[in-house]
C-alpha cells in the first residue's frame, strides 16, 4: 500500500489547496481512505492531521472502510422517490441482508442510496457499479442483483 | 478609532468603530445571549441565538455586525424572540440535561441563555427530545470530552487554531452527525494536542471539562512557578490546599493563556511526596535538614570545588534573572564555563 | 494558426458534408439518460447490422434529446428526407429499421415519435406540431441531441464560438452592457440578474480575478446541467471565456458533481479542443486576452451548490458557507478573489445572446424573467424528460400538453418544484405563469428547475418528510437552527407519518419553520422548510388525518396502512402467497387467502400481483387492528 500510496502523493507536496482532489485520488487507488493514508496526506500537504479527515468527513464520496466488490446506489432523489424508492431500497436490503450503508459479510456488495443518478425520466433507478437499472420494480430487484453474482 | 452612538432597545450606548454591536452591547454592561462568541477569538456566527433586528427590518447576528453610527437595534423584537427561543429550545430539547451533576453548573452559557429565554417544561414537551450517547473521551489525563453536552459552537476549534496554532481538533462529519473530532475520531490523547487545555476554558458548556476540578473558596493571584515565562495565575484555594488554576487575565504576559504544566500540574504543591525541607545525606541516608544547616554545606563544599571541576544545571522553573545570576556566579565565583540550563534539552 | 473565418470554414465543410452528404445520418442519443435506457447497445446493433448487411450510414452519438421517457432515441435523417425519430429503440427494432428504412423504404411508423428538419417523411407526423413539442423553445438545448458533443467542428458549424469572436471585438463594458440589456437571471434557482453580476465582476478591483462555473447540480431531481455539459459542452465554455474576458479573469473552474463521470469526461475532451483551436489559452484568437480552464470534480455535498461553500470547496475545505455579513463572491470569492460564479445555463445562454443580440434573447419569455425556462419534468407524469419553454408558460400547459397528463390515468395532486428549497403547488394554482417572481409568491421557487408531478397515490405528508429527511442529511451543520431546525421538523414529520403525531405538532411545525428560515446562516437552511410550509398550507388536511384519524388518505404511510384480501373476491390463485416477501399470506389453492396482520410489511406486492380480474387486496387507512389467531382460523 505504501508504494501506491507514495506515488499518488509525490506530486502533491506542500499542496494544502488541492486536498480534495488528492483524496479523490487515493481513494481511487485504494478503495477507501485508511487512517494511515490519511496521516500520509497531512504529511505531504503540510495540513494538520484533523483537518484532513474533517474534510474528507464532509463529503459523502469518501469512505473510511473497506468496500464490497459491487456498489448498489440506491438513488432517494424526488422523482424516484414518488414512484417507490423506498420500495425498492427496502427490497435491496431485503435481498442482501444488510442495510443502507453496509457491506455483505462476503464483501460482495455495498449498499448504498445517491442524491440523484441524473436519469429521473427513467425513475425509479439503481446504479450498479457503473451501470443503471431504471423502471424498477421490487419484484425486479433480486433480478438484477443475481446479474452480478461472480 | 473614531466614535459612534448606536441604540440598543431605546438605550444609546457609545462605541469605538471597529467594534460588532456584542461587543458594544458588552463593553455597556448590556447583556445580550450569545453562545459561540469569545472575546479572544473571531466570530463566528453560528449559534444564531446573539440575533438582533436591525434599523427595523434585517435580521442579523450582533457578534458579527459591525456597528455604525445611529444605528437601532432591537433585541425584542417579536421575530428575533422567535427565532432566539426557537434556537434556545432546539439546543435544549438535544442536551442532556444532567445539570447538577454536571462540572458547568452554575458557570454554564447554555444555562445562561436558556433562563434569559425562558424555557418552560411545556414548551419543552412539544419538542422531540434526542440525546447523543457518544462513550465519553477519558484519555486525556487532564480533562473529558463528552461529546453529548457539546453545542458544536466551535470555540475550542479556533482556540486551537487561532490561538494554539495546533489544531488538534476540527469538525468532523456533516450536519446532525458534526462532531468534534481528531483525525478518524481517534482519542484526544492519541492526537497532536498538547493539552493546553485553552480550549477547555473557553467551552461554554461542561463538554471539555476538566478532571476532577473542585470549585475554589478563594482565589489568590500568582506566578506560575514552572519556568521562566513567568504566566501569571489565580490559584484557586480550598482550606490549605490549591484545587484549581486559572491563568491571570491582567497578566501582561500571558494575558490568561498557560501551557499544560501551569494550567493542569498544580497538585504537586499538596503532594504528600513533595519535598518541603532540605535532605542531607547523613551514614548512607537522607535526612531532613533547616535550610542554615543546608547552604552552610553548599558554601563548604562549593569553596574546595572551584575551577573545572565545577558545573552548574540551571532550571527552566527559575526566572531569567535567577537564572543570569546563576551562570555570573558559576563564571565569576567558581571559575569556570561549564555552565547549562535543562530547556536547552 | 487559423485564423476564425478559417476555422469556421473548415467545421461548415464537415458539418455539411454529414448533412448533405449522400448516406444517411443515425444519431443515436448517448447521454447518461439514453445509456441507461440502453443507448450504447442500441448503437452497437446498428453497427453490427450494418456492415452485415452492407448498408451505409454515419452513426452520430449525440446529447440528451430531451424526451426521456422515450429512451433509447434514434433519430435518422436519409439524404433529402426530414428527420425520423425512433423511440424505445431496442436491439429488435434496430434490425427492423435497418432492413425496413436504411434498406427499405418504410419508416415504420408505429415505432416513431415524429419528423422533423427540411421535407417531409410519408405518413410520419411533423414532432413540432405535436401538443408535446409545440409549446417548447430549444435555446439553451439548441445542440443538445443535434450535434456529436465529442466533436468541436460540429458546435463551430452552428453558430459556436461565434460570440467569443464577437465579443473579443466588443469591449468589456459593452459585453457586460449586453448582458444586462439581455435580461437573464442566474439560471442557478435565485435569479439574480446575470448583467448586473458581470458588472460586479468587472468593476471589481484585482489584478487575479476568477470565473466558476456551478455544475454542482443538487436538486435530488434535476438533471438539466447534465444534460447540457453532455450535449453541449463547448457552449458552456464558451460562455465562461466570454465572461472571462467581459471581467478580466483568466481562470476559470467548473465545479461538477462526481456523481457526472460522463460531463467529466465531456468538458475534459472538449477543453482539449477548444486549447487545439486557440479559443482558450495564450492570445485567445490573436488577441491579448488569455485564459483557462479547470475542472474541478465535487465531493457529493448539496450545500457545495451554494457559492461560498463551492468555492471554500475548490479551496479543499469543508463546505460550510460563509457567514453574513461578509463580501460578495464577486469581490471576494476563490481564494478571496473577485469571482463570478454562474450556473451551466447561465453560460451556457451568453453565447447566443452575443451572438443574435440582447433584444433578440430577450424577445420571449416575460418582462421581468426573459428568455426560456428548463425544466426536469418527472414523477407521474406521462411524459417525462427536459423540456425548454418560454418563460411565463403556466404550470398547466406544461403538464398537460407537454407532459401528456398524469401518468397511468392517475388524478394531479401537486406539483412540486424547486427541489428541496421549493414548495408543492396543489391544483388550484396549475395557471401559474412559470417566472421567479410568481413561482415565489406562490410559495415555491423556480428552483434549478426540477419539477415533480405528484398524483393521489403521492401522501403530501410523505413528501415533506422526504424533503427534510434531504436536507437533514445535506445541511453541512454548522448553524443551530438548520442542524437541529431540520432535524427537529424531520422527527415531528416521522412521527406524524407513523402515526404517532401529537396535537399541536402542526403549530410546532409552523412555528419552528419560520424560526429556521430567520435563523439560518445560508439559504440551505433559510428554504429548507419550504416544502413543509407549503404542504401545510395547501394540503393541511392530510395532515390533520394523520395527526387526528391516523389516516394516511394516499394510502402511502405503512404505520397507518393495512392490506387485506376480500374474501368474495379472491379466487385463490395464490400468486401473492407466492410472492410475499415475509410469508405472511397463508391459504390453499383455490382456497381464499389470508394476510397475517401481524407479518405483514405492507409492501403491497401482494396488491400489485393480484390479477386485475380478482383484485382481490385492498388496502386501508387506518390500520386494521392486528388480527388475533382464532379469526385467522375461522376465515380459513
Ligand atoms: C443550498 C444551495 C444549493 C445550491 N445548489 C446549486 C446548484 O446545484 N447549482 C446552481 O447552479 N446553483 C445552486 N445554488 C445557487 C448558487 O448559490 C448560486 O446562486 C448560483 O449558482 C449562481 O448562479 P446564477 O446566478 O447563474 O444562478 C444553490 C444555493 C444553495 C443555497
Ligand atoms: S453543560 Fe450546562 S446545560 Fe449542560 S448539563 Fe452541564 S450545566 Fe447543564
Ligand atoms: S488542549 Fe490545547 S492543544 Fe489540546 S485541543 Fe485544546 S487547545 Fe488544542
Ligand atoms: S467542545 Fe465546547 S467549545 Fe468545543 S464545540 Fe463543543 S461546546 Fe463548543
Ligand atoms: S443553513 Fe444549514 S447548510 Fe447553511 S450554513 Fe447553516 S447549517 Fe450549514
Ligand atoms: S403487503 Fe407485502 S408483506 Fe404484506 S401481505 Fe402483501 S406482500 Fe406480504
Ligand atoms: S392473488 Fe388475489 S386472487 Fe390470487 S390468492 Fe391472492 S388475493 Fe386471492
Ligand atoms: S431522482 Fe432518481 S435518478 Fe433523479
Ligand atoms: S454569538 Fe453570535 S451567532 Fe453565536
Amino acid at each position: 500500500m505504501e508504494e501506491r500510496l507514495s506515488a499518488v502523493l509525490s506530486p502533491y507536496e506542500g499542496r494544502k489547496d488541492a486536498l480534495i482532489p488528492i483524496l479523490q485520488k487515493v481513494q481511487d487507488e485504494l478503495g477507501y481512505l485508511p487512517d494511515d493514508a490519511m496521516l500520509e496526506i497531512a504529511k505531504t500537504t503540510g495540513l494538520p492531521e484533523s483537518r484532513v479527515y474533517a474534510v474528507a468527513s464532509f463529503y459523502a464520496q469518501f469512505r473510511f472502510t473497506p468496500r464490497g466488490k459491487h456498489t448498489i446506489m440506491v438513488c432517494r432523489g424526488t422523482a424516484c422517490h414518488v414512484r417507490g424508492a423506498e420500495r425498492i431500497l427496502e427490497e435491496t436490503e431485503r435481498s442482501l441482508g444488510i442495510v443502507e450503508g453496509e457491506t455483505t459479510e462476503d464483501q460482495k456488495y455495498t449498499l448504498e442510496t445517491v442524491a440523484c443518478i441524473g436519469c429521473c425520466a427513467l425513475a425509479p433507478c439503481v446504479m450498479i457499479d457503473e451501470d443503471v437499472e431504471a423502471k424498477l420494480t421490487p419484484q425486479m430487484v433480486p433480478e438484477i442483483l443475481s446479474g452480478r453474482n461472480e | 478609532m473614531s466614535k459612534v452612538t448606536l441604540t440598543i432597545d431605546g438605550l444609546q450606548i457609545p462605541a469605538k468603530e471597529g467594534m460588532t454591536v456584542l461587543e458594544a452591547a458588552q463593553a455597556s454592561g448590556l447583556y445580550i445571549p450569545n453562545l459561540c462568541n469569545h472575546p479572544d477569538l473571531k466570530p463566528a456566527g453560528l449559534c444564531r441565538v446573539c440575533v438582533v433586528k436591525m434599523d427595523d427590518w434585517k435580521i442579523a447576528i450582533s457578534c458579527k455586525l459591525p456597528v455604525k453610527d445611529g444605528m437601532v437595534i432591537s433585541t425584542e423584537d417579536p421575530e428575533v424572540q422567535q427565532i432566539r427561543k426557537s434556537t434556545v429550545e432546539l439546543l435544549v430539547a438535544n442536551h442532556p440535561m444532567t445539570c447538577l451533576t454536571c462540572e458547568a453548573d452554575g458557570d454554564c452559557e447554555l444555562q445562561r441563555v436558556a433562563h434569559y429565554v425562558g424555557i418552560t417544561q411545556e414548551n419543552l414537551n412539544r419538542y422531540r427530545r434526542s440525546v447523543r450517547s457518544i462513550p465519553i473521551d477519558r484519555s486525556n489525563p487532564f480533562f473529558d470530552f463528552d461529546h453529548n453536552k457539546c453545542i458544536l459552537c466551535g470555540i475550542c476549534v479556533r482556540t486551537c487554531d487561532e490561538l494554539q496554532n495546533i489544531n488538534a481538533i476540527d469538525y468532523a462529519q456533516r450536519g446532525v452527525d458534526s462532531i468534534i473530532s481528531t483525525l478518524a475520531n481517534k482519542p484526544i490523547a492519541e492526537s497532536r494536542c498538547e493539552s493546553c487545555g485553552e480550549c477547555v476554558i473557553r467551552c461554554p458548556v461542561a463538554a471539555l471539562a476538566p478532571k476532577g476540578a473542585q470549585e475554589p473558596m478563594r482565589e489568590v493571584k500568582s506566578i506560575c512557578s514552572y519556568c521562566g515565562v513567568g504566566c501569571g495565575v489565580m490559584l484557586g484555594v480550598r482550606g490549605q490546599k490549591v484545587v484549581s488554576v486559572e491563568g491571570d487575565r491582567d497578566n501582561p504576559v500571558n494575558k490568561g493563556s498557560l501551557c499544560v504544566k501551569g494550567r493542569f500540574g498544580y497538585r504537586f504543591i499538596n503532594h504528600p511526596e513533595r519535598l518541603k525541607t532540605p535532605l542531607i545525606k547523613k551514614n548512607g541516608t537522607l535526612e531532613e535538614a533547616s535550610w542554615d544547616e543546608a547552604l552552610d554545606l553548599i558554601a563548604e563544599k562549593f569553596s574546595n570545588s572551584k575551577g573545572d571541576k565545577f558545573a552548574a544545571l540551571a532550571s527552566a522553573r527559575i526566572t531569567n534573572e535567577d537564572n543570569y545570576l546563576i551562570q555570573k556566579f558559576t563564571r565569576a565565583v567558581m571559575g569556570t564555563n561549564n555552565i547549562d540550563h535543562c530547556a536547552r534539552l | 494558426m487559423m485564423n476564425f473565418t478559417e476555422i469556421q470554414e473548415q467545421a461548415r465543410q464537415e458539418w455539411d458534408s454529414l448533412q448533405s452528404g449522400s448516406v444517411p445520418v443515425i444519431a443515436v442519443g448517448t447521454a447518461t439518460c439514453g445509456r441507461s435506457a440502453g443507448a450504447l447497445g442500441v448503437v452497437q446493433a446498428f453497427e453490427e447490422e450494418m456492415s452485415e448487411k452492407g448498408v451505409e450510414a454515419h452513426i452520430v452519438e449525440v446529447g440528451c434529446i430531451g424526451p426521456c421517457y422515450a429512451e433509447p432515441l434514434v433519430n435518422i435523417t436519409k439524404p433529402g428526407r426530414a428527420t425520423v425519430a425512433y423511440k424505445n429503440v431496442t436491439k429488435k427494432m434496430v434490425t427492423e429499421i435497418v432492413d425496413n428504412y436504411l434498406k427499405g423504404d418504410d419508416p415504420l411508423p408505429h415505432y416513431t415519435l415524429g419528423s422533423f428538419g427540411e421535407g417531409t417523411v410519408e405518413n410520419i407526423p411533423r414532432i413540432l406540431d405535436t401538443p408535446s413539442f409545440k409549446p417548447q423553445e430549444r435555446r439553451v438545448f439548441r445542440n443538445c441531441g443535434v450535434i456529436d458533443p465529442t466533436n468541436i467542428n460540429h458546435y463551430i458549424a452552428n453558430e459556436g464560438y461565434n460570440g467569443l469572436s464577437k465579443a473579443l471585438t466588443m469591449t468589456q463594458s459593452e459585453v457586460v452592457e449586453e448582458m444586462k440589456k439581455s435580461g437573464l437571471r442566474g439560471r442557478g434557482g435565485g435569479g439574480f440578474p446575470a448583467g448586473r453580476k458581470w458588472e460586479a465582476g468587472l468593476n471589481a478591483e484585482g489584478d487575479q480575478k476568477y470565473v466558476v462555473c456551478n455544475a454542482d447540480e443538487g436538486d435530488p431531481g434535476a438533471f438539466m446541467d447534465r444534460a447540457v455539459i453532455e450535449g453541449d459542452p463547448h457552449s458552456v465554455l464558451e460562455g465562461m471565456i466570454i465572461a472571462g474576458y467581459a471581467i478580466g479573469a483568466d481562470t476559470g473552474y467548473i465545479y461538477v458533481r462526481a456523481e457526472y463521470p460522463l460531463a467529466i469526461r465531456r468538458l475534459e475532451r472538449a477543453i482539449e479542443q477548444a486549447h487545439e483551436k486557440g479559443f482558450l489559452g495564450n492570445n485567445i484568437l490573436g488577441t491579448d486576452f488569455s485564459f483557462d480552464i479547470n475542472i474541478f470534480p465535487g465531493a457529493g455535498a448539496f450545500v457545495c451548490g451554494e457559492s461560498t461553500a463551492l468555492t471554500l470547496s475548490i479551496e479543499g475545505k469543508r463546505g460550510m458557507p460563509r457567514v453574513a455579513p461578509r463580501p460578495r463572491t464577486t469581490e471576494q470569492g476563490l481564494y478571496d478573489k473577485p469571482t463570478l460564479l454562474n450556473n451551466v445555463k447561465t453560460f451556457s445562454s451568453a453565447p447566443m445572446i452575443i451572438t443574435r443580440g440582447a433584444e433578440w434573447f430577450a424577445s420571449i419569455g416575460t418582462e421581468k424573467s426573459t428568455g426560456t425556462a428548463i425544466f426536469a419534468l418527472t414523477g407521474k407524469v406521462n411524459n417525462c424528460g427536459l423540456i425548454e419553454v418560454p418563460m411565463g408558460i403556466t404550470l398547466r400547459e406544461i403538464i398537460y400538453d407537454i407532459g401528456g397528463g398524469v401518468a397511468d390515468g392517475g388524478r394531479f395532486k401537486a406539483v412540486q418544484t424547486g427541489g428541496p428549497s421549493g414548495g408543492c403547488l396543489p391544483e388550484s394554482l396549475l395557471d401559474t405563469p412559470i417566472d421567479y417572481d410568481s413561482l415565489d409568491e406562490a410559495g415555491s421557487i423556480m428552483g434549478s428547475g426540477g419539477m415533480v408531478v405528484m398524483d393521489e397515490k403521492t401522501c403530501m405528508v410523505d413528501v415533506a418528510r422526504y424533503f427534510l429527511d434531504f436536507t437533514e442529511i445535506e445541511s453541512c451543520g454548522q448553524c443551530v437552527p438548520c442542524r437541529l431546525g431540520t432535524k427537529q421538523l424531520l422527527d415531528i414529520l416521522k412521527d406524524i407519518c407513523a402515526g404517532k403525531g401529537k396535537k399541536g405538532d402542526i403549530d410546532l411545525l409552523i412555528e419552528l419553520s419560520q424560526s429556521v428560515h430567520g435563523g439560518s446562516v445560508c439559504g440551505l437552511g433559510q428554504t429548507a422548510a419550504n416544502p413543509v410550509l407549503t404542504t401545510i398550507r395547501y394540503f393541511r388536511d392530510e395532515f390533520e388525518a394523520h395527526i387526528n384519524d391516523k389516516c394516511c388518505p394516499a394510502k402511502v404511510c405503512k404505520p397507518l396502512i393495512s392490506f387485506r384480501i376480500l374474501e368474495d373476491k379472491c379466487a385463490g390463485c395464490t400468486l401473492c402467497a407466492k410472492s410475499c416477501p415475509v410469508n405472511a399470506i397463508s391459504g390453499e389453492k383455490k382456497e381464499v387467502h389470508v394476510i397475517d396482520q401481524g407479518l405483514c410489511v405492507q409492501c403491497g406486492v401482494c396488491m400489485e400481483k393480484c390479477p386485475k380480474k380478482f383484485s382481490a387486496v385492498e388496502c386501508l387507512s387506518p390500520k386494521l387492528p392486528v388480527a388475533p389467531k382464532e379469526t385467522t382460523e375461522v376465515v380459513a
